[in-house]
């Protein structure tokens, strides 16, 4: 079983605590619409088509409304410290929440002392928190993109904002800054870069290539790297190897993004519906 | 095992700092550093007041630490308060600029500025934002949902509406776009 932990941009939600499911275009958690058009309900309907796809469990949200300013992200960061240690998991993912090293390192202990304990994903704020936290490789998987990897290999950098410049994001150098990320032990065990040659690495270096479909399109649309996050996790909670669950998840995002025939104006919502199609031949080649 | 390993590495010391997330603010004059602390306290924020490292002193004996991540948020609230800082640092890394560069990528009908970790895509022919893309505050799909379909004109700037690093982010790229788009 899959858990996913993030925000979403309203701050009225409180903390929500159930089952996502995707019916048709829309998801729902614990019966509450959710527009899955950027962000973690992006990752949760992929992670959803994808359980649905492999005949799984739909994945479990732990979720709150956070507009920014960090008070539903600390709400949910109790929520985890209270009840993790009694949930059961293969895959425990955050996602968008309000980087904090102090609740992040508090959250990390909770998910440690779980049964198993789960492998642990990290994408978006939490994978920032994870990073300065000097406690990444207590994860599975990090996916960040080309401008994030900067950030991990750059052992200064507090946030990608800060990322010197001398190792701005060059797609060109991301072998190098997957290495000089795992020098200063800023990585997960697995990285996905994703980019426009997607590469999956370990401390021993780049594992996988995927660079074909291109879809130019898709480096402009939010949420694609949401998707690719969230079929991994899907496909990792259903038994595969982080590295294998990155490359099927990078090549099936490829594939539903040409069959969605997008422009630098589509949304996110428009790939979804492909994806059961796209995992199903990504699976047949790669695995 | 791995709630051992976890402790065993935090008893001989975390790789980074505990205090890596935050940042400092840096004034001209003490009665702004106390006037900016009260603002913030006032405003719920969990800050202190602390000295400077000796890379950033400029004469003032005291900087306000901050959670870096609600840079935008804060140096709003001093800024309408009339007590904006000189500047604001990274604890971990106070000689460390903001990212100045940006990426820009033309897809014909389309142009998308970069900065940081942050993508802004402009149509070209009517100004209208159509995407908002990277990023991982929880900020960001809130401005994103407020940018998108509204043209560079009607459109709110993320400083306005955003409260993170990576508001701040967008809002570089925002202001990028706009200069491209004016020339």
């Amino acid at each position: 079983m899959l858990i996913v932990v993030g925000t979403i941009p309203d701050p009225a939600v409180p903390v929500l605590d159930a089952l996502a499911e995707v019916a048709g275009d829309g998801l729902t958690v614990g019966g509450r619409a959710l527009a899955p058009d950027r962000g973690t309900p992006a990752l949760l309907a992929a992670a959803a088509v994808t359980c649905d796809f492999l005949g799984a469990n739909p994945p479990h949200a732990l979720l709150a409304g956070d507009e920014g300013l960090g008070n539903g992200s600390r709400e949910l960061y109790r929520r985890l410290v209270e009840v993790l240690p009694a949930r059961r998991c293969a895959v425990l993912a955050f996602h968008y929440l309000q980087p904090d090293v102090d609740w992040h390192n508090r959250v990390l202990m909770a998910a440690q002392s779980m049964a198993g304990p789960p492998a642990l994903v990290a994408d978006a704020g939490f994978m920032y928190a994870a990073k300065m936290s000097g406690y990444a490789g207590e994860y599975a998987l990090f996916t960040p993109d080309a401008g994030e990897l900067a950030f991990l290999a750059d052992e200064a950098a507090p946030h990608p904002f800060y990322t010197r410049g001398f190792i701005l994001q060059d797609e060109d150098r991301v072998p190098e800054l997957i290495n000089r990320a795992y020098d200063h032990d800023n990585a997960a065990r697995c990285l996905l870069v994703k980019g426009r040659v997607d590469r999956v690495a370990d401390r021993t270096g780049v594992l996988a290539e995927v660079t074909k479909p291109s879809v130019e399109a898709m480096e402009a649309m939010g949420g694609t790297g949401d998707t690719v996050t969230g079929m991994a996790c899907a496909l990792m909670a259903a038994g595969l190897s982080a590295p294998k669950a990155a490359h099927v998840a990078a090549q099936a995002n490829r594939y539903a993004g040409e069959a969605a025939r997008p422009t630098p104006a589509s949304q996110i919502g428009e790939l979804i519906p492909h994806i059961p199609q796209a995992l199903s031949r990504a699976m047949g080649e790669i695995l | 095992m791995a709630l051992a390993n976890l402790f065993k590495r935090k008893a001989s010391g975390p790789p980074a700092s505990g205090r890596a997330d935050r940042g400092l603010l840096v004034f001209e004059h003490t009665s702004e550093v106390i006037r900016a602390e009260r603002l913030l306290k006032e405003s719920g924020r969990e800050i202190r007041v602390m000295g400077p490292p000796p890379e950033i002193q400029r004469g003032c004996d005291l900087v306000v630490e901050f959670p870096l991540m609600e840079k935008l948020d804060i140096l709003r609230i001093l800024d309408e308060a009339g007590t904006a800082p000189l500047e604001s640092v990274p604890v971990t890394g106070p000689l460390l600029s903001p990212v100045d560069l940006f990426q820009v990528k033309d897809f014909g009908d389309h142009l998308m500025v970069r900065a940081a970790n942050m993508k802004l895509t402009v149509d070209k022919k009517t100004r209208t934002i159509v995407n908002v893309s990277g990023g991982g505050c929880p900020d960001v799909p809130y401005i994103a949902a407020r940018l998108i379909g509204r043209t560079l004109d009607e459109a709110p700037a993320p400083r306005e509406i955003g409260h993170t690093l990576c508001g701040y982010a967008l809002e570089l790229a925002h202001a990028e776009m706009v200069r491209l788009c004016s020339s």
